[in-house]
């Protein structure tokens, strides 16, 4: 059975062109900055010759890009793998997992319609959790999120 | 209030609605069916459809997407009809006021007869809310007389 | 209604939720061919809050009253898992006793989740006798935490650094002896269904989810580990005090309904057993670190709940506040296993092969059945129903 460190080193050898930063933050987590069109390559290898097991996917709107988390469990040795891709905000695109994943599907619409991330060659890109009279486009996670409906009451009326 | 309402408290068929809540009024309100509180004493039943039912329990913060189902719902049983709203969130939201998906409370869309709060309300005090709310409605069919 | 005939031998009918036939929107649309699923569509959201926006408004502390409400019967798992990803920000571990009571609280809310699911998969099969006796003895264990907390259900035990109220020597004694009572009833449970030749007619076999497929769908808790699938958070990675008192993983092989029902009837026994354990050996000191603040940085914090991992991610920047905070609750991986396990099985097994992933109970009421031309054949209540009588079916033929 493979180590910490020489999973670690493998895969920061295997993939040096597409890996932009590493901080090993604790015994249990790790994060790696990965470029946007490796995130396929690496969650092959990650999901078929390391067997982890893919947790979720985390979307957030840091202001200047919109970054998604996936997070990678290895059983094994106890250890978090978090892949960060960092996308541009105004028209944000990724590729889809679910080919290789079908744990993916889900979570990839959830942040299309949270985020407007738009994955490419996904299945079945429509909404999962916002209401049938939510309106196009109206993304709630995001910085900049007004609210939209008129006849919303906010206060107790007390 | 009818003749209709009278004989309707007598054994009142209670049907159970959800409108988006964590599910722990929900259980709790199952709960009043077991065997340690045991509502089917009052004579009150839980309805499977809600073309059977009297009594209306609500629970829930009132999301978009069940006030579309519930709206639908509510036109379908037969009036009159007395609407329970259970916890917090039916109340007014709850904590859940500032919520994108909860816009307006369960008293702007349907009328409520009557409020039980608790998050969640025990078995107790959700039974002390029924029973009050039947001695209400019958001390209002005696104001009329 | 649109009629989509595809060159394919299939002919898909998509269903909107404003059709003149429907009552009401959908949750889980079953298409049929005479007695057989063939393919299901699945619409979610009725209960979605916000609750990931929320959470930016409010102070570390303040969120686990919020994210407690998440799921009224995982109520534990969601604040354990926020309180140890804040706690994975420094990172930073809290004190020994504070552990043992999270550990506590952790396995009671285990035995309520899974007698309350024994409870109504009893009433989905027609044992409505089992549906009322299994629920008097859950309150035996609301009762136990109404002791140890205060509530029968939101404990508001944790917070970031610790609990927030300790547990009294006194109150130990009458709780031990309310969990031995337990234990006699669930013995016999359990010898109860595996002696049962009706209930194994009725649920072996049925509702089969394989490894490859428990893998690939990422599923998770009892729902993989009959499928023979060996991970529990608590012995991968492990937190509170389960590395240090002996228990037992429970697993299964075939990963079918039966074995999903063995697989929590035992974890319960085991759970009882740690709690009776950590109530014991309880060791004194502090239960609180008392954190003034939290470093900018990024936390991972996951925990076993009844249904599977929770998983909880908070991004913090210095303030008293979150910038963001990820919520995954284990139902949303073991969901889309519906659709593998159910395709190919009669309606009458839809209710219980639904309730053996363990969703939060109202899912399954709301559950309709239409055929190819998009005619709605049941509803929910009349799914329970004949799940019922195939069971009343297989029992007479048996006598």
């Amino acid at each position: 059975m493979m180590t910490r460190e020489k999973i670690l080193k493998d895969l920061q050898e295997k993939f040096k062109s597409d890996i932009i930063d590493v901080f090993d933050k604790s015994p249990k987590r790790v994060y790696i900055g990965i470029r946007p069109e490796s995130l396929r390559k690496v969650a092959e290898y990650v999901v078929g010759i390391l067997n982890a097991r893919f947790n979720i996917a985390t979307g957030l709107d840091a202001r200047r890009h919109i970054e998604i988390l996936y997070h990678f469990t290895l059983e094994d040795i106890n250890l978090l793998v978090s892949f960060r891709v960092k996308l541009d905000r105004t028209s944000p695109k990724a590729d889809s997992l679910t080919d290789i994943l079908e744990g993916a599907n889900w979570i990839e619409r959830e942040i299309h319609e949270m985020l407007g991330v738009d994955f490419r060659g996904h299945p079945d890109l429509r909404k999962l959790l916002l209401s049938d009279d939510w309106p196009e486009g109206v993304c709630p996670l995001k910085a900049d999120y007004k609210e939209w409906d008129k006849k919303a009451i906010r206060d107790r009326g007390i | 209030m009818s003749l209709k309402l009278k004989a309707l408290l007598k054994s009142p068929w209670v049907f159970h609605l959800s409108t988006g809540s964590c599910n722990n009024c929900d259980i709790e309100l199952l709960d009043c069916l077991t065997p340690r509180f045991d509502i089917e004493r009052f004579g009150m039943v839980l309805a499977g459809s809600i073309k059977h039912a009297d009594v209306l329990l609500v629970t829930g913060s009132c999301t978009r997407q069940s006030v579309i189902r519930m709206k639908r719902l509510y036109e379908q049983v037969p009036k009159p009809c007395l609407v329970v709203a259970i916890g917090e969130c039916a109340l007014s939201r709850g904590m859940f006021i500032h919520s994108y998906n909860c816009p307006v409370p369960l008293d702007k869309i349907i009328p409520v007869d009557i409020y039980i709060p608790g998050c969640p309300p025990k078995p107790e005090a959700i039974i002390a809310g029924v029973v009050k709310l039947i001695e209400k409605v019958k001390k209002e069919k005696r104001c009329e007389k | 209604m649109k009629r989509d005939k595809k060159p394919a031998r299939r002919t898909i009918v998509p269903i909107g939720p404003y059709h003149p036939l429907l009552e009401e929107p959908e949750f889980f649309t079953l298409t049929v061919e005479g007695e057989r699923v063939v393919d299901i569509d699945v619409r979610i959201g009725y209960n979605h809050r916000g609750i990931e926006k929320l959470s930016e408004r409010k102070t570390f502390d303040q969120s686990t009253f919020v994210i407690e409400r998440i799921c009224g019967i995982c109520s534990t798992s969601h604040p354990f898992a926020y309180t140890r990803s804040v706690e994975d920000v420094i990172p930073v571990e809290v004190p020994e006793r504070a552990k043992y009571i999270r550990t506590i609280i952790a396995e009671g809310e285990r035995i309520h989740s899974h007698l309350l699911w024994a409870g109504l998969a009893g009433h989905f099969l027609g044992y409505n006798t089992v549906y009322m006796w299994v629920w008097k003895m859950r309150e035996e264990i609301l009762d136990v935490m109404e002791i140890l907390s205060g509530n029968r259900n939101n404990y508001a035990m944790f917070k970031p650094g610790g609990v927030r109220r300790d547990i009294k020597p006194g109150d130990i004694p009458p709780v031990i002896k309310k969990l031995d009572t337990l234990t006699p009833t669930l013995e016999m449970l359990n010898k109860a269904i595996r002696d049962d030749p009706v209930l194994h007619a009725r649920t072996k076999g049925i509702g089969i989810l394989t490894k490859a497929d428990a893998i690939n769908y990422c599923a998770l808790g009892p729902t993989s580990r009959a499928s023979g699938v060996a991970r529990d958070v608590r012995k991968d990675s492990p937190y509170g005090v389960y590395d240090r008192i002996g228990w037992n993983m429970i697993t299964a092989k075939n990963g079918d309904v039966f074995d999903k029902i063995v697989v929590r009837i035992l974890e319960v026994l085991e759970s009882i057993k740690i709690m009776k354990t950590c109530l014991l050996t309880l060791p004194k000191g502090e239960i609180d670190l008392n954190l003034k603040s939290i470093p900018p940085g990024e936390g991972i914090g996951h925990v076993e709940a009844p249904r599977g991992e929770t998983f909880h991610y908070v991004k913090s920047d210095g303030t008293n506040r979150p910038v963001r905070h990820k919520v995954r609750a284990p139902t949303f991986m073991n969901l889309p296993t519906f659709k593998a396990t159910v395709v190919g099985e009669t309606i009458s097994d839809a209710t219980i092969i639904l309730a053996a992933i363990d969703p939060c109970y109202c899912c399954t009421e709301r559950m309709a059945v239409k055929d190819r031309r998009g005619r709605t054949l049941y509803k929910g209540e009349d799914l329970v129903r004949l799940s019922q009588k195939k069971t009343e079916t297989l029992r007479k033929g048996m006598k």
